[in-house]
C-alpha cells in the first residue's frame, strides 16, 4: 500500500496495531524502571541523611552526579560498560536499570523532602506519649509524609514515560524506534511519528489524571487545612473539620 | 556545539515562557485556555518525539529544516512550555494583598507589574529556572539522534572508532556535570543579586 497526500488514514489506520503493541513495551518499561526506582530511591533517601558522614557524602555526590548529566550518556555507558565488564543483559534490562537508577535519584529527593515535611513537635508530641520509634515513624511520619510524596512521584512517573523513547537508542524497539522502522520501510513518517505523539500526549493526560486522583487518595489522612494545599498544618485552638478540604 | 544549542535555547525558550505565564493567568479565560492547551501539549508529548516530528515530518509538510534548527525549535518550544509554568508559579507565589495594595494607591496595571509582583516574583523564579535550564542542558543530548554532532554524538563515534567506552563516556559525563555545575553557580549567583528584593518582614 502507497499511501498518499499530507495524511493517510488507511495507513494510520493499518499501523495502529503495531504502534499499540509498541506502546505496550514502553509502558512496560516505564513501570518496571519505575518500581525500581522507587526501591532504589530508598537506600539513597535513607544514606543521605546518615549519621556517618563519609556515607552521606558518598551518597550525596551520587546523587548529584547522576542528575546533573544526560540520562543518554548514561544509558550508553551502561549499555557499552557492562558487555565489557563480562556482564551481558539484554537491552530493555539495560535500559530499565539506567533509568531507574536515574529516577531513583529524583525520587529519593522526594522521599526525603516528604519527611523533612513533616514537622518536629509531631514525632515529639508522639514520642511524649510513649509511643515506640517504629509506631511514630509508621503511623504518624509516614501517613503524613505520603501525601505531599504523591504527587511529585506522579509527576516524575510521567517524566519517566517521556524518557523512554531514548531507549530506541540502544535498540530497544519500543514506541518510537517502531515508528522510526515504519518510517524507513515506507518512507513516511507523518503517519507514525504523529501517533506516537498522541499516545504519548493521551497517557500522560491520563497519567496525570490518575495522579490527581492518588494525591485525593493519599490526602484523605490529613487534617483538612493541610489536605487543602495550605502548606504544613499548622496548630490552631480547634480541631479543623475533617471534610472541609476535599473541596476543590 | 552543545553549549551553543543549549545556549540559544535557554533564551528562545526564556522568551517564549514569560508572554506564556503571564497568559496562563490572563483575566480572558480564553487567552488562559489557549496557553494552557499549548502547554499540556508540549508537556505531554516526549521531547525526542518532538525532535523527530520536526525533523522527519516537517519536511514532508514542505518544510525543511535543518537539523540544527529543528533542534533548537523543538527544545525551546518544549523547554517553553515547562518554563511558562515555572513563571506562572513564581508570578502567583506573591501574594494578592501586595496586588491590591499597589492597585488602591492608584498604580496601574502595567507599573503593578513591573514594580510590585516582578521584584517579588524575580526571587522566587531564579532557583527553579536554573534547574530548568541544567534539565534543559541535559536535554540537548538528545539531538545526537536526529544527526548533530553535539557531546553525546561525538563520544558515539569516538566510541565506535575506538572501544574505549568507559574513558570516553566518563569523561563526557564529567563535561555535562561542569556545565551543569556552571549553570547552577550562576543560578545562586543571580539568586543572591535578586535577593535584595525579598521582602524581609513577616508578609502576609
Amino acid at each position: 500500500m502507497i499511501p498518499t497526500g499530507v495524511w493517510d488514514w488507511q495507513f494510520a489506520a493499518a499501523i495502529l496495531p503495531q504502534l499499540l503493541a509498541a506502546t505496550g513495551y514502553s509502558i512496560l518499561a516505564t513501570l518496571l524502571s519505575f518500581v525500581a526506582a522507587l526501591l532504589l530511591g530508598l537506600p539513597l533517601a535513607i544514606g543521605r541523611d546518615a549519621a556517618s558522614p563519609a556515607l552521606r557524602a558518598a551518597t550525596g555526590s551520587f546523587v548529584e552526579l547522576v542528575r546533573c548529566t544526560p540520562i543518554l550518556i548514561q544509558v550508553y555507558l551502561l549499555y557499552f560498560v557492562l558487555p565489557a565488564a563480562g556482564i551481558v543483559l539484554p537491552a530493555l534490562a539495560v535500559g530499565v536499570l539506567a533509568l531507574s537508577v536515574h529516577y531513583a535519584t529524583y525520587v529519593s529527593e522526594a522521599y526525603r523532602a516528604g519527611i523533612a515535611s513533616v514537622s518536629r513537635s509531631q514525632r515529639d508530641a508522639a514520642a511524649a506519649l510513649g509511643l515506640a520509634r517504629r509506631t511514630i515513624f509508621l503511623r504518624i511520619v509516614l501517613p503524613q509524609a505520603i501525601p505531599p510524596i504523591v504527587p511529585v512521584l506522579g509527576n516524575h512517573l510521567i517524566a519517566l514515560f517521556k524518557e523512554t523513547p531514548l531507549l530506541s537508542a540502544i535498540a530497544i524497539v519500543e514506541l518510537l524506534q517502531t515508528a522510526k522502522l515504519i518510517g524507513s520501510e515506507t518512507f513516511r513518517y507523518n503517519e507514525p511519528i504523529t501517533i506516537v505523539g498522541i499516545i504519548f500526549l493521551v497517557l500522560s493526560l491520563t497519567a496525570a489524571a490518575l495522579s490527581r486522583r492518588a494525591e485525593r487518595y493519599a490526602n484523605r489522612w490529613l487534617p483538612a487545612a493541610r489536605a487543602a494545599g495550605q502548606g504544613t498544618p499548622r496548630v490552631t485552638g480547634t480541631l479543623p473539620a475533617r471534610d472541609g478540604g476535599m473541596k476543590r | 556545539m552543545t553549549a551553543r544549542i543549549a545556549a540559544v535555547s535557554a533564551l528562545l525558550a526564556l522568551t517564549i515562557a514569560v508572554p506564556l505565564g503571564l497568559c496562563r493567568i490572563s483575566v480572558r479565560p480564553a487567552i488562559r485556555a489557549a496557553a494552557g492547551i499549548y502547554i499540556e501539549f508540549f508537556r505531554g508529548t516526549s521531547l525526542v518525539v518532538q525532535l523527530f516530528w520536526l525533523y522527519f515530518v516537517l519536511p514532508q509538510l514542505g518544510v525543511r529544516l535543518d537539523a540544527i534548527s529543528a533542534a533548537i525549535i523543538g527544545i525551546s518550544l518544549n523547554y517553553g512550555a515547562y518554563g511558562a509554568e515555572v513563571v506562572r508559579g513564581a508570578i502567583s507565589s506573591v501574594p494578592a494583598g501586595q496586588v491590591h495594595a499597589a492597585q488602591s494607591l492608584g498604580l496601574s496595571r502595567g507599573m503593578v507589574l513591573r514594580h510590585v509582583i516582578m521584584p517579588q516574583a524575580m526571587t522566587v523564579f531564579v532557583r527553579p529556572w536554573g534547574n530548568l535550564m541544567i534539565q534543559l542542558l541535559k536535554a540537548t543530548s538528545l539531538v545526537s539522534l536526529i544527526t548533530i554532532a553535539d557531546l553525546t554524538y561525538r563520544a558515539y563515534q569516538l566510541h565506535q572508532l575506538t572501544m574505549k567506552t568507559l574513558p570516553i563516556f566518563g569523561m563526557v559525563l564529567a563535561m555535562y556535570f561542569v556545565m551543569a555545575q556552571v549553570i547552577a553557580l550562576a543560578t545562586s549567583f543571580a539568586d543572591r543579586r535578586f535577593g535584595q528584593w525579598r521582602v524581609r518582614s513577616a508578609a502576609a
